[in-house]
């Protein structure tokens, strides 16, 4: 996993609560495979970011020549609700996403952030919405995340502290492979294993 | 004398190996695995690891299978992606030698019906799956939650997954329901008075003498709807209801194995005093058939209400999307419910698919016709044989709806079961997020009966007006 430190890149604003996981990606792309050569860029917002016929939609706002570059979001409250879907973070990332900067998140969506290597930043609804509209004001804006310092930087260089769970920001900013970080505790698993297992013998 | 404990930490304490920071590793019972899973098979074969325990994985495919014309396998997946995707599934499992009841099994069915159905879903279990919906399971008294494929990879390697306890709430229901109001009406009331994100990062217990008196069909709808409030898991303490629907099934504990595992059961339930981070309360009296309006599952009302106004609804972050979500479902503001008209009628899925949820449905199909296009596939194929044996297969189509195969189906509408664009669809399903029965496509969500009632008047219907003495 690539680590993540800090970041300073093109912000893009999306003024959209409960922006739910069928809309990052719709359903139908999820049958897609992902490899190096073919991400899931091209499915992200698709029908927000598409017309019936495939041609953009020039009124969204990844589709407007200055935020074709964003490496950054910025959105409301509730972002990435619904469904599991790992396929959400992919298209976000293969995108070119590395940070998602909103009030709240779907606790499945957060996590597949993390494990992904990709930033949840939770910043107050205020907040969130005060960025927004400097952005807005000027289109192409870049903001900086430190994640060692917990710390965005917005466009008229005010900085905002924000929380993340001490154990998510090591794992990010290390780029940890959390498989190998479970079976260092082998010998624990197999002791209860045996235990659970002898306790509840018609599991096994 | 020992602090009291809520089910929910009971269950989480006994399977936490160790902890660090804010984490615990917690041991997982059982996995599930569907035909959606297949990101988290290739991330483990890229990194040349193995399952560590196969037989605590169960699998079967829901996602993309067709609910018609099954009898060719899967030759009668026609799209080839979809057949891909049920395809992996069934060489994912053969290679890694886990349990698959792929296409042609008679037990396949939802994941999320099946776990139950089998015995799999046991109380004091943690249960993980591939899947948001997994909070199901909770209703009997399972620890069940939804993870995204890297999590699921980690399951796979491991049989454990780092996670930070969730903090708890709540959902006391008391009181009789009245005539025409189920479970489905229940959880919608509920999203509709905490929101959807309400129980962001919590786990819920319901409780109060509603749910005591339910059925487990009852509970499982309630509790696969917890997501749709935000909270990972939902979960009601396991009673005799619990033990009786367990009693006989394949997975289930057998001979001195029950008695042993009814005595740790009988242990689980929330102690009296046991803390919550919150609670919330409902009076089940004064509950209607509820139906959503927009395009979130909060956007709830009874079905005596008209469409509100955006301005109606409650600060400028739910006005804002109720703005949008009436310019989607193409709704007028002060309209009544029931003169919304429906194009289409969908019952089954995850939710709703149940056998108890049937005959419900077929309670108000008999003798009548319906008077738009209607689809029903069972949440697995026993409750189809079961409906056969029962004869609801014939009130179904004797109505006019089509009796179809097992599937998810049109709810997350990845088999290419759509509602065509702009069509208006009365379904048992549970997101009504745009798109989410296909592109364009508006839904509406409802009870099993709620559903048949719209289908045989072709608008949004007040069931307690069809109902039979």
């Amino acid at each position: 996993m690539t680590p993540f430190t800090r970041l300073t890149a093109v912000a893009a604003p999306l003024d959209i609560a409960n922006l739910d996981t069928d809309k990052l990606i719709p359903a139908r792309f999820l049958r897609k495979l992902r490899s190096a050569d073919a991400g899931y860029d091209p499915w992200l917002f698709y029908d927000m970011r598409f017309d019936g016929e495939g041609r953009e939609r020039p009124e969204f706002i990844l589709n407007q020549p200055q935020y074709r570059n964003a490496q950054i979001l910025v959105a409301d409250l509730n972002f990435g609700c619904g469904s599991s879907r790992e396929g959400a973070v992919y298209a976000l990332m293969d995108y070119g996403f590395r940070a998602v900067i909103a009030a709240s998140f779907g606790d499945i969506h957060y996590a597949n952030e993390i494990q992904n290597g990709m930033l949840p930043v939770t910043l107050p609804q205020q907040t969130c919405k005060a960025l927004r509209d400097q952005l807005r004001a000027r289109p192409g804006a870049e903001l900086s995340i430190d994640l060692e310092s917990q710390i965005v930087t917005d466009t008229l260089s005010k900085t905002h502290r924000f929380d993340i769970d001490a154990v998510y920001k090591e794992r990010l900013l290390r780029g940890l492979d959390e498989v190998a970080m479970v079976l260092q505790h082998l010998p624990e698993i197999e002791a209860f294993e045996k235990r659970h297992h002898e306790a509840h013998r018609w599991l096994t | 004398m020992t602090t009291p404990r809520s089910l929910f930490a009971k269950i989480w304490d006994q399977h936490v190996i160790t902890e660090r920071e804010g984490e615990a590793l917690l041991y997982i019972d059982r996995n599930l695995v569907h035909d959606g899973s297949f990101h988290a098979f290739t991330q483990l074969a890229r990194e040349g690891r193995k399952v560590r325990k196969p037989r605590q994985t169960f699998a079967t495919a829901d996602h993309y299978l067709p609910t018609v014309g099954r009898s060719r396998g899967l030759a009668s997946i026609t799209d080839p992606e979809m057949r891909g995707m049920v395809d992996l599934l069934e060489h994912n499992t053969r290679e890694n030698d886990i349990l698959h009841l792929g296409i042609d099994d008679p037990r396949q069915g939802i994941i999320h019906v099946i776990g139950p159905e089998l015995g799999l879903t046991q109380p004091g279990l943690t249960i993980t799956c591939g899947d948001s919906h997994t909070s199901t399971h909770g209703a009997l008294g399972a620890l069940a939650f939804g993870v995204g494929a890297s999590q699921l990879k980690q399951i796979l390697a491991t049989q454990c997954l780092w996670q930070k306890k969730a903090k708890t709430l709540r959902v006391v229901i008391d009181g009789v329901l009245n005539p025409g109001v189920g479970a489905k009406d229940v959880i919608l009331a509920i999203i509709a008075k905490i929101g959807t994100a309400g129980a962001t990062s919590h786990s819920i217990e319901y409780a109060g003498s509603t749910i005591r008196a339910m059925s487990m069909a009852g509970r499982l709808t309630i509790c696969n709807m917890s997501i749709e409030a935000g909270a990972r898991a939902g979960m009601v303490a396991p009673d005799d209801t619990t033990f009786e629907f367990l009693a006989g099934r394949e997975f289930s504990p057998k001979h001195e194995e029950w008695d042993r595992a009814l005595e740790w059961w009988c242990t689980l339930p929330s102690d009296d005093g046991a803390a919550f981070d919150s609670e919330v309360s409902l009076d089940a009296a004064a509950l209607e058939p509820t139906v959503t309006w927009g395009t979130t599952p909060e956007e709830a009302l009874p079905v005596t209400a008209r469409i509100p106004c955006a301005s109606d609804l409650a600060g400028p972050d739910k006005q804002a999307h109720a703005a949008e979500a009436l310019r989607y479902m193409g709704l007028t503001p002060g309209t009544p419910l029931t003169e919304i008209p429906i194009d289409r009628a969908f019952i089954g899925t995850c939710t709703n698919g149940r056998i108890e949820d049937l005959r419900a449905a077929a309670a108000i199909l008999r003798g009548r016709k319906i008077v738009v296009p209607g689809w029903i596939s069972p949440g697995s194929t026993p409750v189809k044989r079961q409906a056969e044996a029962e004869g609801l297969d014939r009130i179904f189509t004797e109505a006019g709806f089509e009796w179809r195969d097992s599937g998810c189906s049109s709810c997350a509408a990845m088999n290419g079961d759509t509602v065509p664009a702009g069509m208006r669809c009365a379904s048992t399903s549970n997101r009504n997020f745009e798109g989410r029965q296909g592109k364009g496509a508006r839904t509406h969500l409802m009870s099993p009966a709620m559903v048949a009632a719209a289908a045989v008047t072709g608008r949004i219907t007040d069931v307690r007006t069809l109902l039979r003495s």
